[in-house]
């Protein structure tokens, strides 16, 4: 049974998507696979029987991206960010459905479409293990036609704003997680590309590493008016770089909109924090709200967005409040509600009668 | 166009590669050195009298060539595009606006001269051991060698690519190049040259592309054959490139659509 997704309207949508940059509809992948239990009694059965299961791994998603969009592509793990990921940039040929990225159709391969995209996902990388990363930037700049001015302003523009001075004629092993991860950057976008699909891109970077990686794509989106699809599992990188959301989840898609929306719809509550001088017992707290977290000197309400100006007030004038924050829900609590909501749907939707 | 402007690139990143994993190379060129094993025991066959019309300078002359023609055409595209397969590696080079076989086939061209350091010096040797007494005389057939020889690559080279293809549809695709080694060591002329083959197998190897690979090459350059039967043999060989080129086109092209685009 088909779930339906929550969704608020989109630029593209209300103006119409003729123009999209990126073109989903009712796009499926299905895999066969081979499930087979562990241990040599199940070996011995898989030679002359072999069950087939079908996974579903994309199940009918339709979208469109219009071309400078910053969007995060959501969704839990196995959800089928990735695989849909994937069939954007033609490494996946689709089941059914169709795709257009740049008005071409992405698993056709067509040098004029590869010309304008990259994937760039966190744990693969084109860099050569035991050459310098400019080898592969030289390679770059030929297999790209990328003329030598050109090249050599990306290339000067782009070790400058990840900090990479000499590091880029060091061999790729002896660099580090983070160094390794902006030279796959610089070696990705050495052709300017339009349209970047990032799948991971801060995996395993230190939290400074990702606050730079986060400024750099967006300083990178900025000035190219590049179009950019990106998955995360780090909700900073989300809130930092996409003011839309798509969220899938076992392959169909739950929501489209707006964070700030999608954060309203999910978790409408504020977050009220108080920082107390003295203890305060438990009866004198819940008047004002639920309360969420309590440690020594700060309690964390949950408060309806109706009632927070009376919550405020109630809790200045009956408490020795020293500090007070209010505050929409942190994205990760808002990302497990959701899906956890959808897990309950799903299970209520397998479940007989 | 553009894959014309890129191969340059290619083969110099390709060179870089090489040089960098030299010492693997080594080890893979120590591997090849059957040639050397039967040079002693075929020249001790050949002590009392030519054998076939091999005498013992020939057989010195054959497996020495043997041994330098094995260095420049040797191919494993086939265990590098199986293990891309299996782990997504594959991914980068779909990316990229150019085929990648260009890629797999300066990966193997740019490592020729590196093995050369190897093989030059036993050409050296075989020339001063057979006092050139070997060598192929008419100039014809010596515009015909390096046609020869890159044919003996491309054999080679687009055997490997329809086997590792193949990862496409079975993960242990790799096994297929045991079959095909087999059939190289009998009927290339690698351990034995195809004229020593008893009578009733001796046209068998016309009709595979194992000796194409090998013996031919050999033969020309050591003046075995006439300027008529070198270029017989040479279309012969263009043949199986043909061939086998289309093969691997068309297992690439059907199994792409296949590809699982794996980690990530």
């Amino acid at each position: 049974m088909k779930r339906r997704a929550m969704r608020a309207a989109t630029p593209a949508e209300t103006e119409g998507s003729a123009g999209a940059q990126i073109q989903v509809t009712d796009l499926k992948k299905h895999f066969r696979v081979q499930p087979r239990a562990a241990g040599l009694r199940a070996s011995f059965k898989a030679l002359f029987t072999r069950a087939q299961e079908t996974v579903r791994a994309v199940d009918g998603v339709t979208f469109s991206i219009e071309a400078g969009e910053r969007v995060g592509f959501l969704g839990p793990n196995g959800a089928g960010k990735t695989t849909t990921l994937k069939m954007l940039s033609g490494l996946l040929h689709p089941t059914s459905g169709t795709v257009r990225v740049g008005g071409h159709i992405p698993q056709r391969r067509e040098a004029a479409l590869l010309d304008q995209i990259m994937l760039v996902m966190g744990q693969k990388q084109q860099l050569v293990w035991d050459l310098p990363p400019s080898d592969t930037f030289l390679l770059n700049r030929a297999i790209y036609q990328v003329p030598r001015p050109q090249f050599a302003d990306t290339v000067a523009e782009l070790t400058e704003l990840l900090d990479l001075g000499d590091l880029v004629n060091k061999p790729t092993r002896e660099l580090s997680l983070g160094e390794r991860m902006k030279c796959e950057f610089v070696a990705a976008l050495i052709h300017r590309p339009k349209v970047l699909f990032m799948d991971e891109p801060t995996i395993g970077l230190d939290v400074s590493t990702k606050v730079k990686v986060r400024d750099f794509i967006r300083d990178y989106n900025e000035r190219y008016g590049a179009t950019l699809m990106l998955t995360s599992h780090y909700m900073d990188d989300v809130a930092a770089l996409c003011p839309r959301v798509i969220v899938i989840d076992k392959g169909q898609l739950s929501y489209d909109g707006s964070l700030e929306a999608l954060i309203k719809k999910v978790r409408p509550e504020k977050r009220l924090t108080l920082t107390l001088q003295r203890e305060v017992d438990d009866d004198a707290l819940a008047a004002i709200g639920h309360i969420v977290e309590r440690t020594e000197g700060q309690v964390i309400f949950r408060v309806a967005q109706d009632a927070l100006a009376e919550a405020v007030s109630l809790a200045l004038s009956t408490l020795d409040v020293s500090d007070f924050t209010v505050e929409a829900a942190p994205l990760e609590e808002v990302m497990s509600e959701l899906f956890s909501n959808a897990k309950r749907r799903a299970e209520a939707d397998e479940e007989p009668g | 166009m553009r894959t014309l402007r890129t191969l340059p690139a290619l083969f110099r990143l390709s060179m870089a590669k090489a040089m960098a994993y030299r010492g693997e190379l080594i080890v893979w060129m120590l591997t090849s050195t059957m040639p050397l094993i039967m040079l002693p025991l075929w020249h001790a066959v050949a002590e009392q009298a030519p054998l076939a019309g091999f005498s013992q300078s020939r057989f010195t002359a054959y497996f020495l060539a043997g041994f330098v023609i094995r260095q420049m055409v040797g191919n494993w595209a086939s265990w590098t595009i199986n293990s891309e397969v299996r782990t997504g590696a594959l991914n980068r080079r779909l990316l990229r606006p150019i085929h990648p076989m260009w890629a797999y086939a300066t990966e193997s061209l740019a490592s020729i001269p590196v093995r050369s350091l190897l093989a030059l010096p036993v050409a050296v040797l075989a020339l001063a051991l057979t006092q050139a007494g070997h060598l192929a005389r008419h100039p014809l057939l010596w515009v015909m060698a390096p046609l020869a020889i890159l044919g003996a690559w491309a054999i080679g080279f687009f055997a490997h690519v329809a086997i590792g293809a193949l990862s496409l549809w079975m993960h242990q695709s790799i096994k297929v190049v045991e079959v095909w080694s087999a059939g190289f060591f009998i009927f290339s002329g690698y351990l034995v040259p195809v004229a020593l083959f008893p009578s009733w197998l001796r046209s068998t190897p016309d009709w595979l592309p194992f000796q194409y690979q090998h013996g031919f090459p050999i033969d020309l350059v050591t003046g075995a054959l006439s300027v008529e039967q070198a270029a017989h043999a040479l279309g012969a060989q263009w043949l199986w490139v043909a061939i086998l080129a289309s093969l691997a086109m068309l297992l690439w092209g059907r199994g792409i659509k296949r590809y699982g685009a794996y980690g990530g």
